[in-house]
């Protein structure tokens, strides 16, 4: 499974969900600047779980939230591993 | 501050004599307050209100924040409407509040109710016009929260009990910028905004149409010491690189439980600010702070809070203190405030190690973001669905948010075997709700499940994480 692939088409579902315009997804694009919501990334966060069967966020109590979707990314693959 | 000295919000203001502290700072103007003075942000229009229910219902948190420091003590009630409360409520509101005019910027209000006598706008600017604001009114202040059938219930507070827990400043503090991410028509933002007013410091003002980033920036460009909000507002500010340009002195977190990770997130980015995180319910008032960076807070805070009694009874925190608030308006409301005083929190509790942690609520109510969602609205809505026939709403923990909302739905036993595509059947259900309900309400997933457990009550079990 590509995980990248995977977090990209749950933007787009989510972003078209939710009625938001979603920024061009390139690794240097800031989160809070991809047009999404919070709500929206605590549903992508959740559907991720479920599809790819990893909550990064669960690891560490201090895991500090990526900023940048190339972070969120590695975020995904690094747990994955 | 001595509470009988708080005859009026204008009085407590003006009576220091120098108004020259008092600044808000918005995303559209900075104002003085000294500018009330001489002048009105009601055009003047303010004594036409005296003795009257007044809904405000401005988009501005400016315009809001001046309309109820004219009104004050001058209206028999200010109801003070939420901008993302959807304006369907509007005729529910007016009617329960006996509301007979309106404050407004002209964005939000139709008019056409026959109730309505006066409508005076409200810009959040300041024209010169004098204005007779003396206290005769021991103003009802109404503040909104959500209701199991979706309708709003209306929290009756005063000035006083809305001020009880802030205290004077020291002459001799620092100098002190407040902000809060929060709306100040929320309880949250209510408690700043009267904070940074009663105290005499500046206070910055969000705005729901700006960015967190630009926020930040305005907060740090302002120079904001202490600032507020809950843990979900913060959790989306640590997403933000703007949030290393504020240096805080004191960071609150109120509204939602707040977890080790969010505590200890914000004492890697803030080393050296307090991080404290209270309890308050827009019902119970303010309760207490947790001053020490962990979750939960000390068994001894029970007993030993001054100005405030907490009791647990059936797990479940109850306070009596001057900050509750009496009671709900409206003729079928709920008993707000039991006879002995005490308001029931239905917040639960559990006991480890000597300290409390909040394991979930009582009537099933879950948190999103700060708001309130009654999983049997959700319900309702699914189970209009032809295809439904059961639905339970529940939460799950979420890393953004606190919480989301998730629903398992079963469906009727033709549909089961039908072979219907599930995808399509899911996206049906959504569109339903994104119908009928605000958008933290919508689930974020829907399960099909084939059976819900039933208590002997005949009710579903809800059991939530």
């Amino acid at each position: 499974m590509n995980i990248r692939s995977e977090i990209t088409t749950q933007f787009q579902e989510v972003a078209r969900e939710y009625d938001k315009r979603l920024a061009p997804l390139t690794d240097r694009l800031t989160l809070l600047d991809s047009g999404l919501d919070s709500l929206c990334f605590a549903i992508i966060v959740a559907r991720l779980e479920r599809d790819l069967g990893i909550d990064p966020f669960s690891s560490s109590e201090d895991a500090l939230f990526p900023l940048t979707f190339g972070e969120f990314v590695q975020f995904y693959e690094n747990a994955a591993k | 501050m001595p509470q009988s000295s708080l005859t009026s919000l204008w009085s407590a203001l003006s009576s220091e004599g120098n108004l020259s502290g008092h600044y808000l700072l918005s995303d559209q103007a900075s104002l003085a307050l000294s500018e009330l003075t001489e002048g009105s942000a009601l055009y003047g229009h303010g004594d036409e209100l005296r003795g009257r229910s007044v809904l405000i219902a401005t988009t501005s948190q400016l315009a809001a924040s001046l309309a109820l420091i004219e009104l004050d003590g001058v209206a028999r009630r200010v109801v003070l409407y939420p901008p993302d409360l959807p304006l369907g409520y509007l005729p529910f509101v007016i009617e329960t509040a006996e509301v007979d005019a309106i404050v407004s910027d002209g964005k939000t209000v139709e008019l056409g109710n026959p109730r309505l006598e006066r409508f005076v706008p409200c810009n959040g600017e300041i024209t010169p016009c004098s204005s007779d604001r003396t206290a005769q009114h021991q103003t009802e202040w109404i503040l909104l929260t959500s209701g199991t059938t979706g309708l709003p219930k209306l929290v009756v507070h005063t000035l006083l009990s809305l001020a009880g827990a802030i205290e004077r400043q020291s002459p001799a503090a620092a100098k002190i910028v407040w902000s809060t991410f929060y709306d100040i028509r929320r309880y949250g933002g209510l408690q700043i905004f009267l904070r940074a007013l009663l105290t005499g410091t500046p206070l910055v003002l969000s705005s729901a149409q700006e960015s967190t980033a630009d926020f930040l920036d305005r907060a740090s460009s302002h120079g904001v010491t202490h600032i507020s909000g809950t843990p979900s507002h913060w959790r989306r500010a640590l997403m933000s690189p703007a949030i290393h340009q504020l240096a805080p002195e004191y960071v609150r977190l109120s509204g939602e439980i707040a977890d080790q990770g969010i505590l200890n997130n914000l004492k890697l980015v803030y080393p050296n600010a307090r991080i404290a995180h209270a309890f308050a319910t827009t019902e119970a008032g303010v309760a207490f702070d947790v001053n020490d960076g962990m979750a939960g807070f000390p068994a001894s805070v029970i007993a030993h809070t001054p100005n405030v009694e907490m009791k647990i009874e059936d797990r479940s925190l109850c306070i009596r203190s001057n900050r509750t608030s009496p009671r709900y308006l409206g003729g079928h409301a709920p008993i707000l405030r039991g006879d002995d005083g005490f308001v029931d929190t239905g917040d639960l509790l559990e006991l480890r190690d000597g300290r409390y942690y909040f394991v979930g609520r009582r009537d099933g109510v879950i948190n999103i973001g700060g708001l309130k969602v009654y999983p049997e609205e959700v319900e309702a809505v699914i189970n209009r669905h032809p295809s439904v026939q059961m639905s339970l709403v529940k939460t799950k923990k979420n890393p953004i948010t606190g919480a989301i909302v998730i629903a398992d739905v079963v469906l009727k036993a033709s549909e089961q075997t039908a072979n219907q595509d599930t995808r399509e059947l899911q996206h049906e259900i959504l569109l339903l709700c994104r119908d009928a309900l605000s958008s933290h309400k919508i689930p974020a997933a829907i399960n099909f499940v084939s059976s819900l457990a039933v208590a002997e009550s005949g009710k579903l079990t809800r059991r939530n994480a």
